[in-house]
């Protein structure tokens, strides 16, 4: 029986830094299995979780002292909610789990203690009858799980309420900002190209001069739309995202022309305005699917209200953008 | 989660009272608390705090609760509109 440490390692501390800023978030796995903390008995504890590596640190440091059992279901690398609104961390996957380490055999009790944000995935009357094992849903957050634990496996109405904090909401920024990739190297090479286009077909300073306004701008819109919106957002009035990041966004796109003013026409000013709030404005609707209280139907719903609305006036910013130099 | 809220009056959720048992799971694992059992019926208490999670449907041992979320998120969704404009498939880029 493989046995883990409940201290992480320096190693452990520093891949989780990298995995935060986004890279190999999508390949940092752990074996799935049965694993022990401390020394558990046939009478300690089982604790299920996902095989991401992130939520199995997570775990591992709050059972710091507790002899338990760790029960790692295969969820292919990706954390409890995620995973359960995959079916990835399923009724099926939990029953493969028990049966494959034979846990029956291995504790004398006949209770698992799961995540709460697993129920998503998990029917627990349907565990109970596949292997025998009654599902308690621990707190949402492992780091109620050894006071979880230590009240006699009862949460609190604070352990079962999920919490979307400013830290919470921090710890999502550099995530966000990585996943941008690759659309956003297209939009900065267009950015260039197009502000060369002027009366004398392509102009190479225009590029560089205008190109860099426009990056700013983009830039500034990234940083209204992926850091401001997470860190603001409970202070940020309406119900819908896309005006809380136009609104932050508006003031992004200020700040960028006037540091621009002495190389930016009116036009130019104000098709950059445009730009920088639409950005801001998307990037908040996107900010959605990473907060734990927007439905699914309600962001479909917004969707379909404001993605034509910006999609019309990012060609509005473009047509004047691109005109602009033949205006002078 | 009082200070976070979003669109009123689209989720999906739905309560069928005449099956349900009374067994409390729905008010144990819905994450934004919605649910309580009064007189041995759940109740929905804050119909437009619900996420659409599903773990409360899940979890309905007499099948009273359904909920159908739609696609997913918003780069989901984006990638869904635009495969249909493209025609090719969608790839998954969501977590």
């Amino acid at each position: 029986m493989p046995r883990v440490f409940s201290k992480l390692s320096l190693r452990d501390w520093r891949e989780t830094v990298t995995i935060r800023i986004g890279y190999g978030r999508y390949d940092y796995k752990v074996v799935p299995g049965l694993y022990c903390v401390g020394n558990p008995t046939a009478d300690s504890p089982v604790i299920v979780t996902a095989n991401y590596k992130l939520t199995f640190d997570m775990v591992r440091k709050e059972l710091d002292g507790i002899d338990a059992w760790l029960l790692v279901a295969d969820t292919r690398g990706i954390n409890v909610w995620c995973a359960a609104g995959k079916m990835l961390f399923s009724t099926d996957e939990i029953l493969r789990s028990v049966y494959t380490s034979r846990l029956g055999e291995i504790v004398s009790h006949r209770e698992l203690i799961l995540p709460q944000l697993g129920a998503t995935g998990v029917a627990a009357h349907k565990v109970k009858k596949g292997c025998g094992f009654k599902v308690v849903y621990g707190p949402v957050w492992a780091t109620e799980l050894a006071e979880f634990i230590k009240n006699g496996n009862t949460a609190d109405e604070a352990m079962r309420t999920v919490t979307f904090t400013l830290k919470q909401r921090a710890e999502l920024i550099p995530v966000e900002l990585f996943i941008l990739g690759k659309p956003l190297l297209i939009i900065i090479a267009a950015a260039f190209l197009l502000s060369g286009i002027g009366p004398d077909f392509f102009s190479l300073n225009a590029a560089w001069t205008r190109g860099l306004a426009a990056f700013c701008a983009t830039i500034f819109g990234i940083l209204a739309g992926n850091m401001l919106v997470p860190l603001l957002l409970p202070k940020l009035p309406w119900r819908y995202f896309s005006p809380k990041g136009a609104l932050l966004g508006i003031g992004a796109g200020i700040i960028n022309i006037i540091l621009f003013a002495s190389v930016l026409g009116t036009g130019e000013s104000l098709a950059l305005l445009i730009w920088t709030t639409v950005v801001a404005s998307y990037l908040a609707v996107n900010f959605t699917g990473s907060t734990p209280f927007t439905s699914p139907t309600g962001v479909e719903t917004e969707m379909r209200r404001v993605i034509p609305i910006q999609g019309v006036a990012t060609l509005l910013a473009l047509i004047i953008w691109i005109a602009a130099p033949f205006m002078s | 989660m009082k200070d976070l809220r979003y669109l009123e009056g689209v989720a999906t959720l739905k309560l069928d009272k005449d099956a349900c048992v009374g067994c409390g799971m729905c008010q144990t694992v819905c994450p934004h608390r919605i649910f309580e059992v009064q007189d041995k019926k759940a109740v929905i208490m804050d119909f437009d705090a619900c996420m659409e999670c599903g773990a409360c449907a899940q979890n309905c041992p007499a099948d009273a609760i359904s909920v159908t979320p739609g696609v997913g998120c918003a780069s989901y969704l984006m990638a869904v509109w635009f495969s249909k404009l493209t025609g090719k498939k969608v790839e998954s880029i969501c977590c």
